[in-house]
């Protein structure tokens, strides 16, 4: 940061408490601002009804009243539960949440890491969830997180390819790895030597986005891609033995989650933290950066919840198809079109 | 060349047009200029039920009534409950004759006539069998108690009940049926 803030010198530990209390507050605001816009109050319109109304003003606290009821809940751990693993399980999951955040740019010094291979990060830590469910659901002792867990497994994994290979085409276009990179690479870039509006990717690369919205809305276990925990077939998959504070974790961690894809989804799509027409190098954009980023996350998170919303669940043989036989090919045309375009122009 | 079919719109869309409409329904219900100043409380199809109630319908199920005069105790009502939840417990008495000069008659007076709402699975069938107008809907539905024990409603509160029994509607007409009427 440049001006009066470079001048403070700051020990390695006092940074690293910044950090960790910046990564806190990037991870929990968004969780918090998804559940209550997306979750109570869009939801509730799309059925014709209020919602919670009655904690706080439009009930804006009923999140806080959800969260103190469920630290004051028992903490009950299955007899023949691994009761290792079962505690574990939640951390991991929120551990690769958190994670991810770490290389997401909110601004031209605004950001917590810039690596090298900012892409390759997110998809590499966001897969760690993986390990988590499935972890929760064999620890739990209980057939149907064992099914659950198996499910989220398999379909886990068949989503993390179409959405690599969704990104790279985007990397093809950006000619890097570093997330900061690709929103300067979309803010410069022109298309058919227009420049006014940048390059977003979501206009060159639209087949791109629209692979990584299903991808994601299936790393996410989102409706329609819910089966790991399809409530009326396995009561509710992995989580089903998971009470109090450690479901919370879970909770907190989907809809983290949500919004750490959506925010990657928005760098690498929709241009980032950067507005067309404004100096990227501005000291005043590292405030208003995370504004304009936080703005296209609700835009990115309210495709995902409205297809939520409105689709019903897909059969595990449907999804499998989705991702295997359309959504896999489909992005390698992309890549090829894209690689050939690029050496073209 | 026949006329082809106009392309369908795809059902995926249709259904995020649907929720979209709704939503949009729902936040901005006004029409004009105050489109855009959202009021969900008044688009949203729900009420905030303590703050605001609907009126139920004459007709809709909230709690029977009894007409203790008009019981009795023949036991049809607690015989066709399917759950078992009426309870009924009467005496022979003596009642002044009918005309001077005239026997005493023998009644059935009734000592215990309790529903129990715990119970009661509002089919109905109770009110349906009273052949001498001693059961009766009310659309009263507000008498959620925190004990299990309080729904059970003794023939005293039965009685009150009635109060809020509305009239019967009239046969539509040329009907040959007399109308009903509710004993006040």
């Amino acid at each position: 940061m440049s001006g009066a803030l470079t001048a403070i010198e700051l020990a390695y530990w006092q940074q690293t408490v910044l950090r960790t209390v910046g990564v806190l507050v990037a991870v929990l605001l968004p969780a918090g601002t998804l559940v209550y816009v997306f979750l109570f109050k869009m939801m509730s319109f799309m059925q014709s009804r209020l919602g919670p109304m009655e904690a706080g003003p439009y009930g804006s606290m009923q999140l806080l009243a959800e969260v103190g009821k469920w630290i004051q809940k028992e903490d009950i751990v299955p007899w023949r539960a691994d009761r290792r693993l079962f505690a574990l399980a939640p951390y991991i999951i929120v551990l690769s949440v958190f994670m991810t955040y770490v290389v997401v740019p909110f601004g031209p010094d605004a950001w917590f890491t810039n690596l090298d291979v900012g892409v390759f990060w997110v998809l590499a830590v966001s897969s760690i969830s993986v390990i988590g469910i499935l972890i929760a659901g064999w620890a739990s002792a209980n057939k149907y997180s064992l099914l659950g867990g198996l499910r989220a497994a398999g379909q886990l994994i068949a989503y993390e390819l179409p959405m690599v290979l969704a990104v790279v085409g985007v990397v093809i276009q950006a000619g890097t790895l570093n997330m900061q990179g690709i929103v300067v690479a979309q803010a410069e870039g022109e298309i058919f030597g227009i420049s006014a509006i940048g390059n977003p990717f979501i206009l060159t690369q639209l087949i791109g986005f629209f692979i990584f919205l299903i991808a994601m809305q299936a790393e996410l276990t989102q409706t329609p891609f819910d089966m790991p925990i399809a409530e009326s077939e396995l009561v509710s998959g992995y989580m089903t033995e998971y009470s109090g504070m450690r479901f919370l974790l879970f909770f907190i961690a989907e809809f983290a989650s949500a919004g750490a894809f959506a925010a990657v989804a928005a760098t690498l799509f929709l241009g980032g933290w950067a507005l067309p027409g404004v100096d990227l190098d501005a000291d005043y954009m590292n405030v208003l950066g995370p504004l304009v980023l936080l703005v296209k996350v609700l835009f990115v998170s309210f495709l995902v919840f409205w297809v939520r919303f409105t689709y019903p669940r897909f059969r595990e043989d449907q999804l499998q198809q989705l991702a295997w036989k359309v959504l896999i090919p489909l992005s390698l045309v992309n890549i090829l079109a894209t690689m050939v375009l690029k050496v073209a122009f | 060349m026949a006329k082809l079919p106009a392309p369908k719109t795809p059902g995926l869309v249709k259904g995020l047009g649907v929720t979209l409409k709704t939503m949009t329904k729902t936040m901005f219900p006004a029409r004009g200029i105050k489109t855009l100043i959202p009021a969900p409380s008044v688009g949203a199809a729900t009420v905030q039920y303590p703050h605001e109630k609907e009126t139920p319908t004459a007709r809709s199920r909230g709690v029977i009534a009894l007409k203790e005069e008009n019981c009795t105790s023949c036991m049809l009502c607690g015989r066709s409950c399917p759950d078992w939840c009426i309870y009924i417990e009467a005496h022979k008495d003596t009642a002044p004759p009918r005309r001077p000069g005239g026997k005493p008659r023998s009644v059935n007076k009734l000592d215990r006539f309790d529903i129990d709402y715990a119970l009661c699975m509002y089919c109905g069938i109770c009110v349906e069998v009273c052949p001498f107008d001693a059961l009766f809907w009310s659309p009263e539905y507000e008498y959620s108690e925190l004990r299990i024990a309080d729904l059970l409603h003794d023939k005293e509160r039965l009685g009150e009940w009635m109060q809020a029994v509305p009239d019967f509607e009239p046969y539509e007409a040329g009907s040959e049926q007399k109308a009903r009427k509710v004993p006040r």
